[in-house]
């Protein structure tokens, strides 16, 4: 190993992979075989975190960063002067293992500029994997991104080798695309994700019959979305993400507040401050269409195109829906619990218990985990005591706020201070 | 009543379900159990020593077991937690869940069932911790060694975790604090106990049993680690919630924090 060299090309194509914040390890099954190296863990480990609190647990890095295209987003674009290097294949595989048995990372994440053609890439992106899996036995965690506009062959043999496939779709509306990424088409994200959803209904469906079908991406694939690049409203970023989850079967979709990397009169300016705040709202909102049994057009339509930002999405929706409250604890379905401020799903689950063997009051309320600072003006219990004002959504709000001290409070704080 | 006794064991998990078996075998009145390099004695009673019978052991483990999967992980968890006086509380667990009608429905409003509840957690966060922080260095004799000095003594939980990972690799995994480590020889896993001149924790002075490209690759990390910093979004009290100080000491990413 020529260690100077492969130090050089690490630091510029880690520095290079870094935007793309997908980190999951999880949700693989793949075990030891035949006393090799490595598993996956279901539930993925963290084995460091970065200074801003992300999970480091896979090797995060490009392949290349020469690049034909040129989006305006990317720090890897072509007419960005930055310095350029490209891994050989074996020297990703030898970085893989030597990381991975040190019990330094779950496994790699590899992605690449593109350089020649997307099947020219796609091609060493897949030789990687195979190496990894054939010649090291290699059975720990592998996410290849998808190259846009890569042909289907290429895309059935990569999840053979891969636990997890993305392709980022970056900009969530199609005239966003246009404008930033003037070389892509929509069709070329489009089409490596239906062909990696129709291989994994394959494989599921032929797994139930025949127990060694081969492996195809058995962690799913994913896509990740660039935030305030684009201009684009909360609405437009979570009306495709629902397109991509119930088309694509997406395992997840990311949100990824756009970091100014370059000078360019379509973007922010470098300095603008990144959307952090928003992207959290993003994520709540995701998660209640995943989970809380919301549908999208209650959270976001036309009358609401935009996420509050001082408020957290459920919050907001029941302040707007006040008629469905006060829910009673001892009697609401658990779709209605779901709904309330305050209550998470497995504070829903606990009350579904506990109210079997007993009426709930308060204090169990507040054992349970529920967080009553939000949720007592929206639940009445086994008390008599609730909140009998009748009160208007401002004026919950306001007392919320005073007595909430959220992660993002400081940055509100400061945005708020902007506009006074 | 019977006088009380206080039954002295070996400071095994087996020793002390040894002890558990004695005590409800011949009904005894047990005022404590101790570890035997520990014990008192007490004013008022008699002391028992308990000689480890791996028989009577597993017949309590079943037994439990039988009961609820649940209660005997939280045990065995809670016993290498080596809290004062863990056995006492836990031989009560056991005697509760004995009584137990179906051990499913452990009541958690019960004072001692929360405690051992909330023990085993914090071993279970311990050795997650583990599985993810052992960093391990490789040797000039091509064995993969790593320090570790955790809080609780986690490494026969996770034992299972590394053999199955790192089958195709020798390892050894060494708990500084307590002076034993696990020893994978590419079949099975053993307990040894060295004598280590030189704790080799991630120092900035380099250690000779090292192999060459050893610090290379750490060095390559450390590079790697710094990368995946995007400065705009720094937010240092998250990341010290993640990875607490205490153990930075064992990470080669955070070797210049130390
Ligand atoms: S094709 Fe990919 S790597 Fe190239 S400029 Fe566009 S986003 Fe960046």
């Amino acid at each position: 190993m020529n260690f100077d060299r492969i130090r050089e090309k690490l630091n510029i194509l880690a520095d290079a992979a870094k935007y793309d914040i997908s980190c999951a390890s999880s949700g693989s099954d793949r075990t030891n075989k035949n006393k090799g190296l490595g598993n996956a863990s279901k539930m993925g480990i963290c084995h460091s975190y970065t200074p801003d609190g992300r999970c480091v647990s896979l090797l995060k890095i490009l392949l290349t960063n020469h690049c034909i295209f040129d989006c305006a987003y990317c720090v890897t674009r072509k007419s960005n002067d930055v310095p350029r290097a490209a891994f050989k294949v074996q020297e990703v595989v030898d970085l893989t293992i030597n990381f991975y048995r040190r019990n330094y990372i779950e496994g790699l994440f590899l992605s690449s500029g593109i350089f020649k053609s997307p099947d020219h890439t796609m091609e060493r992106l897949v030789a990687v994997a195979k190496k990894l899996r054939e010649e090291e036995n290699f059975n720990g965690y592998i996410h290849l991104k998808s190259i846009p506009g890569a042909s289907d062959e290429l895309m059935y043999e990569a999840g053979l080798y891969a636990d997890r496939l993305s392709v980022n779709i970056e900009v969530p509306t199609i005239s966003g695309l246009k404008l930033l990424a003037p070389d892509k088409k929509h069709e070329d994200f489009t089409k490596p994700m239906e062909k990696v959803k129709n291989e994994i209904v394959r494989y599921q469906s032929e797994r139930k019959i025949i127990k060694n079908t081969p492996k195809y991406a058995p962690s799913g694939q994913s896509t990740q979305m660039i935030v305030g690049a684009s201009g684009e409203s909360d609405k437009d970023i979570m009306y495709s993400a629902t397109y991509y989850y119930k088309t694509y079967n997406m395992k997840r979709v990311y949100y990824s507040g756009y970091v100014p990397v370059t000078h360019d009169s379509r973007l922010p300016a470098i300095g603008s401050q990144v959307p952090m705040l928003r992207e959290n709202r993003l994520y709540q909102t995701d998660w209640l269409l995943r989970f809380y049994g919301f549908s999208i057009g209650e959270l976001l339509n036309k009358q609401h195109p935009n996420l509050d930002m001082d408020v957290d999405p459920k919050l907001s929706w029941a302040l707007r829906n006040l008629h469905h409250f006060p829910v009673d604890i001892n009697k609401g379905d658990k779709r209605l619990l779901a709904r309330i401020p305050g209550i998470g799903m497995q504070s829903v689950d606990k009350i579904m218990k506990a109210r079997k063997f007993r009426k709930l009051n308060w204090d169990h309320l507040k054992k349970i985990g529920v967080a009553l600072n939000r949720a007592q003006y929206f639940v009445v219990c086994d008390s008599n005591q609730w909140e009998r004002r009748d009160l208007d959504a401002e004026r919950i709000k306001g007392m919320i706020l005073q007595n909430s001290y959220g992660k993002f409070r400081d940055q509100y704080s400061t945005q708020l201070s902007l506009f006074n | 009543m019977n006088a009380s006794t206080t039954l002295v064991y070996d400071g095994s998990f087996n020793g002390f379900l040894t002890a558990v078996f004695v005590a409800f075998d011949e009904k005894i009145n047990v005022a404590d159990i101790q570890k035997n390099n520990q014990s008192q004695n007490g004013l008022f009673s008699e002391t028992e020593t308990i000689f480890t019978h791996v028989d009577k052991a597993k017949r309590v483990w079943n037994g439990i077991r039988n009961k609820s999967h649940n209660a005997i992980s939280n045990i065995y968890f809670a016993f290498l937690s080596e809290t004062e006086g863990v056995e006492m509380m836990l031989y009560t667990y056991i005697q509760k869940l004995m009584r137990a009608k179906n051990g499913k429905y452990l009541d958690y409003s019960d004072s001692t069932v929360l405690f051992i509840a909330q023990l085993a957690r914090k071993v279970g966060r311990e050795k997650h911790r583990m599985e993810a922080f052992v960093r391990f260095q490789l040797t000039k004799d091509n064995i993969y060694f790593a320090n570790i000095e955790p809080d609780f003594d986690v490494l026969p939980l996770i034992s299972k975790h590394f053999r199955d990972r790192y089958a195709d690799q020798k390892w050894l995994i060494y708990d500084v604090k307590r002076k034993y480590g696990i020893y994978y020889d590419l079949d099975h896993v053993e307990m040894v106990s060295l004598n280590l001149k030189d704790i080799h924790h991630n120092k900035t002075v380099k250690s000779d049993a090292f192999a060459t490209e050893e610090y290379e690759y750490q060095t390559l990390w450390n590079d790697y680690f710094k990368s995946t910093n995007i400065a705009s979004r720094i937010n240092p009290k998250l990341h010290t919630q993640h990875v607490p100080k205490r153990y930075w000491k064992y990470l080669s990413e955070k070797k210049e924090a130390v």
